[in-house]
């Protein structure tokens, strides 16, 4: 019965790609695409007016008056959260001249989008109000309160997932309140779940679990031609990809490396990303008289990177907190075996993976060093963690989500109608 | 990986946690073994015609030994009833059937000097680790002298044939093939807690109703399961325990039944037929063939890394790396590398210390790399002046 009827959807979103800073909008173009193809009506909303379109929904810009902005202008407008304390470092050297309802302070542009939500609400017909993270939850409450319609709250990463205990006040205060006002939070992953519960003091009933999914794309880029001078004399290389945080555990890696190459010095640790701790980072590898096994590429993405995956023997990401984590993932469809920290969301959902504790250095290294050693473990890997990959698609998300949201539908008209609609569903569910 | 070549201690682990074995010896004595001896000599002072058999393999005896005596004497008290037949295996719960007829062999032996010395009893019934079966196992313990031996009634075996016959192997006279009842014994062993299922709740009266219903057509019901079925699969609190109390009685109600050791069904019932089993066969999983333990490549990788080590191993006069080598051939270890994630992959995990079948590899390989460099240590010991002699042959005979 309540897969029978689709939901037209208000989406609230921060950024989208190309206009992304980071997973948030990858997981947004995967779960709209997703939804709208699974049936679903689905208006996306951003805050800021950016030439964006795609076949499979409509956008809508709170603030109309922005175009004609440069690219670089806008990619700074989409920068994104990383941390509070990254973000204050960056606002003190960033001046871009932005009109003045876009240079302000990142909570002033959230609370303007919010007042923009209101006549959103009203212009787009919708039966869900669906909003991603804290800085849309403001306009999902306006949005709600307009329409009465219920809302869903997604949590892609928490503050705490972004700077550790070391928070932003104010921050939280806008999660807490959209996790409250919201009928219902979706969380990325089992452990962001026990988050919004234990650290926000969130019901556990309102609380479910959607795990992002990843669309497979063969990787057919040929390997990295350096990096394939190195293995054709019989190195191996160890690949890291993501920001280089605290949250991304880069130091535990090089104490992995340090470890691994006891074993095995033909090894090499390869480097793609950027971030506050790269010079800390470099700074750890020199101190420990490793510089000479290390690269650092920088951040890459598209061919690049595809190229640099040809060249992995393994993948790690030792990550001290990852809400989902989608890296691990294209490691995955580019053949290539990984490891993940027992503390990502993304390790809940793939089983072809090692897995270890962020800080269990002899562990990691254990396991890197078994896959260099075996073949038919790096094989077995390879093989089956490509076609496990090829199961975790945003079609299952959406699926769920689509049975979230028919789930939030009854129970807002049975609170409406609540004898004709009681009656209604025993019919349909008795033919 | 960090204590290769360094700790070689590879079977102690005191951490109270699954890969302990005194720790899991304990709980499973408790929940199962002296609970269910006991009810089975209770059984047997009440029904003096009820009869049981057990296969226990040597490592278990062992680790009873070590760590729970009392499951040793609770075992010697029932086989003194003389009700109870203890049957043949390999001393190791090995794949070596599959894998060398040599090794298999030695591993009967040891297993049934084991049985001598602790219950003085020789046995005349085989039963091979995990009830894997197949036309040549039949005949190497034809070979050894056995005059039956224990297999999986599969369907895919037996075709339109009933489990309810003895049968012999195709080729064979001098033994005779006993199939499990998979149904039945399945019945107990997987459904018997199993709520979803149209049979639930399983009483005492009701399955003797379903035996005595093959009277007629059949000469024998052979119900074979883990003996851990009675406690641990099934806890105490579903009830088994009563159940296995009040089987014989109502079983021997009907007096057209009655209870026989499988020895005492071979020298009773001619083979009704002879059955070819080219393929193995065994008792696991939903496949009901080697797949448990040889399906993929780490654990393929993992056994012939164990067995092509023994070539030399057994060359050696090394007793310590040679008990180290034989237990290693556990099935178990490669169960736990098991990476069919579908149905069966939830119980290899139930059972499995490991967090993952990676894990298990890792941890495997990393023991077989310490054994490498043992065995070359080993090696050159012998070449500086340490007479060399192969490993003295053990005789079938002399047990």
């Amino acid at each position: 019965m309540t897969s029978s009827k689709l939901p037209s959807v208000l989406m609230f979103g921060w950024e989208f790609p190309p206009f992304n800073s980071g997973g948030l909008g990858v997981a947004c173009e995967g779960l709209s695409k997703a939804l709208t193809s699974s049936g679903v009506d689905l208006t996306f909303v951003l805050p800021f007016k950016i030439p964006i379109s795609v076949p499979w929904c409509r956008f809508v810009f709170a603030n109309e008056s922005t175009d004609l902005m440069a690219e670089s202008q806008m990619r700074g407008l989409f920068s994104g959260y990383n941390s509070h304390s990254t973000y204050i470092k960056n606002n003190e050297v960033q001046d871009n001249g932005l009109p003045e309802v876009l240079s302000g302070d990142l909570i002033e542009r959230v609370r303007a989008y919010s007042l923009k939500a209101g006549a959103i609400a009203k212009k787009n017909r919708h039966s869900v109000i669906h909003a991603h993270d804290w800085l849309t939850y403001p306009a999902g409450i306006e949005a709600k309160k307009v329409s009465g319609k219920p809302l869903v709250a997604h949590i892609h990463a928490t503050e705490f997932d972004r700077s550790g205990e070391n928070i932003n006040k104010d921050i939280f205060n806008i999660e807490l309140e959209g996790f409250r006002k919201a009928d219902m939070v979706v969380a990325v992953s089992g452990r962001t779940r026990k988050k919004v519960i234990e650290k926000y003091g969130i019901s556990p009933d309102k609380v479910k679990v959607v795990h992002n999914g990843i669309e497979f794309k063969n990787n057919f880029s040929s390997i990295e031609h350096n990096l394939e001078r190195l293995k054709k004399i019989g190195n191996s290389v160890v690949l890291f990809v993501g920001r280089i945080t605290m949250q991304k555990g880069p130091d535990y890696f090089v104490t992995m490396a340090e470890k691994v190459l006891q074993y095995e010095p033909k090894t090499f640790f390869v480097v793609s990303g950027s971030g506050d701790m790269e010079g800390q980072m470099i700074k750890m590898v020199a101190s420990r008289g490793l510089s000479s096994k290390f690269i650092f590429c920088g951040f890459l993405r598209g061919e690049e990177l595809n190229q640099v995956y040809k060249a992995a023997d393994i993948f790690v990401m030792p990550s001290v907190s990852e809400p989902f984590g989608l890296v691990p993932l294209e490691a995955m469809i580019s053949e290539v075996p990984v490891l993940v920290s027992k503390e990502s969301g993304v390790s809940e959902v793939i089983s072809t993976a090692l897995k270890s504790h962020f800080w269990d250095t002899d562990d990691m290294a254990d396991k890197v060093l078994s896959v260099l050693h075996h073949k038919k473990l790096r094989d077995h890997l390879s093989v089956n963690g490509r076609e496990e990959v090829k199961t975790i698609h945003w079609k299952k998300a959406a699926d769920s989500l689509i049975s979230l949201y028919n789930s939030l539908d009854n129970a807002f008209s049975m609170f409406l109608f609540p004898s004709s609609s009681t009656a209604a569903s025993t019919q349909v569910s008795r033919v | 990986m960090f204590d290769v070549g360094k700790n070689s201690s590879y079977f102690n682990d005191e951490s109270g946690t699954s890969l302990d074995n005194k720790a899991i010896i304990e709980k499973v004595a408790r929940k199962c073994y002296l609970p269910a001896n006991e009810v089975l000599l209770q059984n047997i002072k009440n029904n003096p015609d009820f009869k049981a058999s057990f296969s226990i393999s040597g490592v278990a005896l062992e680790q009873f030994e070590k760590f729970a005596p009392e499951v040793i004497d609770s075992f010697k008290t029932l086989v003194d009833t003389g009700n109870i037949e203890l049957l043949s295996e390999t001393y190791y719960h090995s794949l070596a059937s599959i894998y060398s007829e040599e090794e298999f062999v030695n591993q009967v032996i040891l297993h049934r000097k084991k049985l001598r010395d602790l219950f003085g009893i020789t046995p005349s019934v085989f039963r091979n680790t995990e009830l894997i079966y197949s036309n040549k196992i039949a005949q190497m313990a034809e070979k050894m002298g056995y005059k039956g031996i224990l297999a999986e009634g599969a369907d895919h075996v037996l075709g339109w044939r009933s489990p309810t016959f003895v049968y012999k192997p195709i080729g064979i006279e001098n033994i005779k093939l006993l199939l499990k009842h998979y149904r039945l014994s399945d019945d107990i062993a997987f459904r018997f807690s199993q709520q979803s299922w149209e049979g639930w709740p399983l009483t005492a009266p009701k399955f003797a109703d379903w035996i005595s219903s093959h009277n007629g057509n059949g000469d024998t019901i052979n119900l074979f399961m883990d003996y851990e079925t009675f406690g641990e699969h099934q806890w105490e609190d579903t009830g088994i325990f009563e159940f296995l109390k009040y089987l014989p009685g109502e079983i021997l109600k009907n007096k057209d039944n009655n209870f026989v050791t499988p020895s005492e069904l071979v020298d009773r019932y001619d083979a009704k037929a002879e059955l070819d089993v080219p393929e193995y066969v065994s008792w696991a999983d939903t496949e009901r063939d080697l797949s448990a333990w040889i399906s993929n490549d780490l654990q393929r990788e993992a056994l012939d890394t164990i067995y092509a080590l023994g070539n030399e191993i057994i060359h050696i006069d090394d007793p310590v790396l040679l008990e180290d080598w034989r237990r290693l051939q556990t099935s178990d270890h490669f169960y736990y590398m098991c990476t069919k994630w579908w149905n069966d992959g939830d119980v290899h995990k139930y059972f499995s210390p490991y967090e993952s079948p990676y894990e298990a590899f890792i941890a495997y390989m990393n023991v077989m790399h310490d054994m490498r460099l043992r065995l070359e240590e080993a090696k050159k010991k012998q070449e500086h002046g340490v007479a060399l002699h192969r490993v003295k042959p053990l005789r079938f005979s002399e047990v």
